[in-house]
Order: structure tokens, then C-alpha cells, then sequence
């Protein structure tokens, strides 16, 4: 179980993490300014194992892999929306972030509710509601098993 | 079945004759191109690698130009790390030369390319008939260890352009008119292909513009035919030849096709906080601003800046407005100051700067304040994008923005 944040249709990668803060040296440094612009305590509010959830077209704009990075620094368990910009969803399932296509879900829940995801089935509950998630393509569920594109170079002579 | 353009290129990248929309394939890349937005963390991944080895280091091009010169210790740390790296393992490298996607147009792409950029706006290289999409740092990491990738085949959106644009009428509000049209996601995972008639009125930079904020409805790529106009470009920049021209077949798939008549288009503003939210200038005139930007790698170019000071010759910047002119490269910077352009902006009280992303993308030269209004000929608009997160960026031609810095609010192209 985990706590969800919600928010709203296209959520661009500089709300996510703004440019001001990509060239610190590390991810470590910049997830405290998650989400700065939209919900300024997110950093320290989000645990981990919690989710967010959003509408359509999540994460559209810059192709920067700190968006997805940050939220799995924070120990986001997975990114639940009906739909997502390419180059978000492609940088999430590399570094191993769940980004899961989920319809009705958005619609369903407010900030604070807590939900549970089964990823083997693809479903989300909520309470007694159970809502279906796209499953990935076995080629990206292949990276997401090994922890994202890294591991995968690594196993490479 | 015929094959498009996108088709063909990731055809010949894959070693295959064909490849169709929706399969997946693994592909040989031309070039890795990354700037100082994410190159540190490449660098901090590459090191942490059980083999770490680069495949090929002729594909890779590195370019210094988020923030040019340098704003803070931290940042100086991160460019000195991509300097560094680059220096030990003989990466091509440029720093301060302008803009990568310019730097990349005026320099490496020829068509038939398949190139991943670790920047979004990697798209701007369609107009030389190359297929160029953004990747984050780990799919570049993969690249550069391997040399490839794999794709997914994307689906085309086609674009058939008639007709001639009208006097200060720019490609600029060509395309975010149709991004206006089909939205912010209109193009997901899409390539958008641009064709007809129409594209002997557009410029090299015409071009380059339309296919750069493809990504801005979501595109994967954009791709346009290699014509003249494509092949003198590339002659005149270095005598580059293609890799190969294609064209989509007759009886290709297109999801769907659409007519745009160049003639029927107005000159319009992308209003706050989205690229797809769309007004003709006239219905925003008025606005007041308190900065305006001519520049970027969507609107920075020789005839951009041309067009700017043919509007601002005679006249001033307002009273308490920053007009910020960054040219997108040192060609096209000295290009301008040969041709007195740049004594024009400053006799009109603009700041003149080096070529770099500047304002456009919101973390160095020029960002603004809490309730402030920027009018840019930037890339995007969302939300913080130019300085603090409660400010407002409207995005216009180089026309329109040239216009409003004169008039100290947002004002048709045509006023003066």
C-alpha cells in the first residue's frame, strides 16, 4: 500500500524538476525540488512506496532523465496515468521507475488515498476497486526485471 | 506495402529491407549528440559501469550551451567533468559555439541519419531529411557503449503545405498553429512528416524551425524530402553529401494526412502555460511585458535576426523592457555583425548576447522574476520554464517579439 499524489494533465518535466537545479552534481541533490512548482512540500511529504497518479500525457516537454530520476530517489513506487509523453516513459522504464498506463484511475482517487498495485497482474486497488493497467511490451518488461538499461550493460562481456 | 520516410530510415539503420509502424527494432545510430543539461550524469553512469567502453567516439558530439559561459561553482563542476571526459577520450566537443541543434544542422547532420540527442528538440534534425529523436542519459549511455539502440517503428502524421506564407507571416506560426490544432499530445509517439508544394517557400531555417517544436505535440521525429534548398544547405556547410534521401512511398500508411494552406495562416501567440494554447496576436495585444527574447534553436538563426532588426531599425526598446538578442551560433553571429544587424538591436537598446539556450530554457542569462511576462521566441512556455514559477512567458515570431519590445506590450507583427 502506498499514498497516492495526484495531479493534473500534461505535467511537463519542468514541474517535475525545474532547469534550474540539472546541473547539480548529483540526483541526490536535486530531488528535494520535486514538484517544487506545484506542490512545494512534496519532497518531504512523499514516502517511500508512495505513487502518483495524473491524467493524461504525463511528464511531456524536456527529455531530461532527472524527472524520472528524482521520483525514484524519493522511492516513488510507480507513476500511474492514462497516458505518457515518449521520452518520459522511455527514461522511467530505463532506470527502472514504473510508468503504467492506467485508465479510470486518475478519475478515481484524490491526493492521500492509499492503493496497491500488483504489477504481475496489472491491476491498482483502491479499497475493494480493482482498475486494469496496460501491461508493458514484453521488450521494456524485459528491462524493467533487470532494474533498467544499466544492468543489462553490465551483463555484457 | 510502401514504406514513409521514418520507415525507410530506421530501415537502414536496422540492416533490413523493410520495417513497418509498431515493430520494434534494434538499430545502428549515426550520431549521439549531448549537451550540459545531462552529460554529468552520463559521465557518473559511464564510470560506474562493470565495462565501461565507447563503442564508437566519432559518433558521439558534445556541446556546452544550457549554460554558457558558466553561472555557479556547481554547474563549473559539472561542465569541467563533460570537458574532461571529453578531452581523455577524444570526443568531438564545442563550447559556447552555439546552440547544439544549430551546431549539429551547420555542422554533422546529412540526411538518412538515424541520430539520438539527449535533448528533446533532437527532432530539428528532419529538416535535413535526418531522423533525430531526444533520448535521457541512460538510452544515451546504451548508445554509447553499443553504438545502438532500439526503436520503436512510429506511426506518420503527414503535413501537406500549399501555398506561400504572407509578409512577416513565419514558419514559427506555422507550426505552433498546428500544434495548436492537434494538441499537446496530438503527435505522441508519432513521426510528423512535412510535404507539398508549399515546402519550396520554406528556408533552411524555415525548416529547421517547423521540425524543432515538433516535440511539443509529442512527436517522436520530424522528417521533410531532401530537395535543392536541403542540398545547397549542405554544400554550403562544409560540402556534406547525403547518407541517403528518401521520400515516402506512394502507397505508404499515414495515420493521417493534413492540408495546410500556407497562405491561411496568421501570426499567433502561444499564451501561458501550455505550447498548445493558441491565440491569434490580436487577441492577446496588449498584454504588458517586461522581457522579450529573440533567439533559441527554434528561432535564432541569420534570418530570424534579419527580420528583427528590419522591424526595430529606427525605432527603441521600451522604457523598462529587457530585449534580450541571442544569436543560436558564432557563424550566425558574426553572420549578423558583418551585416550591421547587431548595431541595429544595440542602437535600439537591446542586449546583445553569446550564442547559448539563455532564457529559453529558464537557468542562466536573462531569467524573470515573480508576476513578470516574457514574450520569447523560445521552445516552450510551461510553467517556471523561464525563471520563477509565477511568471509568464508568451511565445511569438521573431516578427511578433521584436514588435512587442518596442511597444512595451504584446502587439501584431505588423504595427511597425
Amino acid at each position: 500500500m502506498g499514498k497516492v499524489f495526484r495531479f493534473n494533465k500534461d505535467v511537463d518535466t519542468d514541474q517535475i524538476i525545474a532547469s534550474q537545479y540539472l546541473l547539480f552534481p548529483t540526483v541526490e541533490e536535486m530531488k528535494v525540488h520535486t514538484f517544487e512548482s506545484l506542490d512545494a512540500d512534496f519532497a518531504s511529504k512523499v514516502k517511500p512506496g508512495d505513487f502518483v497518479v495524473a491524467d493524461s500525457n504525463f511528464g511531456c516537454g524536456s527529455s531530461r532523465e532527472q524527472a524520472p530520476a528524482v521520483l525514484k530517489a524519493l522511492g516513488v513506487r510507480a507513476v500511474l496515468a492514462p497516458s505518457f509523453a515518449r521520452i518520459f516513459y522511455r527514461n522511467a522504464i530505463n532506470i527502472g521507475l514504473p510508468a503504467i498506463v492506467c485508465e479510470g484511475l486518475y478519475e478515481a482517487v484524490k491526493t492521500g488515498d492509499e492503493i496497491s498495485l500488483d504489477l504481475e497482474k496489472g491491476t491498482v486497488a483502491l479499497g475493494d476497486k480493482v482498475f486494469p493497467c496496460t501491461k508493458l511490451p514484453l521488450h521494456l518488461q524485459k528491462i524493467l526485471d533487470q532494474g533498467g538499461l544499466i544492468p543489462s550493460l553490465d551483463e555484457m562481456a | 506495402m510502401g514504406m514513409t520516410i521514418a520507415e525507410k530510415i530506421i530501415a537502414r539503420a536496422a540492416g533490413l529491407e523493410a520495417v513497418h509502424a509498431g515493430e520494434i527494432h534494434t538499430v545502428a545510430l549515426d550520431y549521439l549528440m549531448s549537451n550540459d543539461g545531462t552529460t554529468h550524469l552520463t559521465i557518473d553512469m559511464f564510470n560506474k559501469l562493470k565495462h565501461p567502453r565507447i563503442a564508437d567516439k566519432d559518433k558521439l558530439v558534445w556541446i556546452v550551451d544550457h549554460n554558457v559561459p558558466c553561472d555557479s561553482p556547481k554547474t563549473a563542476a559539472s561542465q569541467k567533468k563533460m570537458r574532461d571526459f571529453a578531452r581523455e577520450n577524444g570526443i568531438t566537443f564545442y563550447e559556447g559555439a552555439g546552440v547544439c541543434h544549430q551546431i549539429m544542422c551547420e555542422k554533422h547532420v546529412v540526411p538518412g541519419q538515424l541520430i539520438f540527442g539527449a535533448d528533446s528538440h533532437t527532432c530539428a534534425y528532419g529538416a535535413l531529411g535526418a531522423f533525430g529523436t531526444g533520448v535521457g542519459c541512460t538510452d544515451y549511455l546504451y548508445g554509447m557503449v553499443t553504438g545502438g539502440s532500439w526503436v520503436m517503428v512510429p506511426e506518420t502524421l503527414r503535413f501537406n503545405l500549399t501555398g506561400k506564407l504572407a509578409d512577416r507571416v513565419t514558419a514559427r506560426d506555422v507550426i505552433l498553429t498546428i500544434i495548436g490544432m492537434i494538441g499537446a499530445n496530438g503527435a505522441n509517439y508519432h513521426a510528423m512528416e512535412f510535404v507539398g508544394d508549399g515546402m519550396k517557400n520554406l528556408t533552411m531555417s524555415d525548416r529547421i524551425s517547423i521540425c524543432n517544436l515538433c516535440v511539443e505535440a509529442g512527436a517522436k521525429t520530424a522528417l521533410m524530402e531532401v530537395d535543392d534548398i536541403t542540398l545547397n544547405y549542405l554544400a554550403a556547410h562544409g560540402g556534406r553529401k547525403p547518407a541517403a534521401c528518401f521520400k515516402s512511398d506512394d502507397d505508404a500508411v499515414f495515420e493521417k494526412t493534413y492540408d495546410i494552406d500556407l497562405s491561411s495562416i496568421v501570426p499567433v501567440v502561444a499564451k501561458p502555460h501550455f505550447v498548445d494554447n493558441l491565440a491569434p496576436v490580436d487577441d492577446v495585444k496588449g498584454v504588458k511585458i517586461n522581457e522579450a527574447f529573440l533567439g533559441s534553436c527554434n528561432n535564432g538563426r541569420i534570418e530570424d535576426l534579419r527580420l528583427g532588426a528590419s522591424i526595430i531599425k529606427g525605432h527603441k526598446v521600451a522604457d523598462k523592457v529587457r530585449f534580450l538578442v541571442v544569436p543560436a551560433s558564432q557563424e550566425v553571429y558574426r553572420q549578423a555583425l558583418h551585416e550591421g544587424l547587431l548595431d541595429i538591436f544595440m542602437e535600439a537598446g537591446a542586449m546583445v548576447m553569446n550564442p547559448n539556450c539563455s532564457v529559453c530554457w529558464g537557468s542562466c542569462q536573462g531569467v524573470i522574476g515573480e508576476g513578470e511576462v516574457l514574450i520569447s521566441t523560445g521552445t516552450r512556455n510551461f510553467k517556471g520554464r523561464a525563471g520563477d514559477k509565477n511568471s509568464f512567458v508568451y511565445l511569438g515570431s521573431a516578427a511578433t517579439v521584436t514588435a512587442s519590445a518596442i511597444a512595451g506590450e504584446i502587439v501584431s507583427p505588423y504595427t511597425y
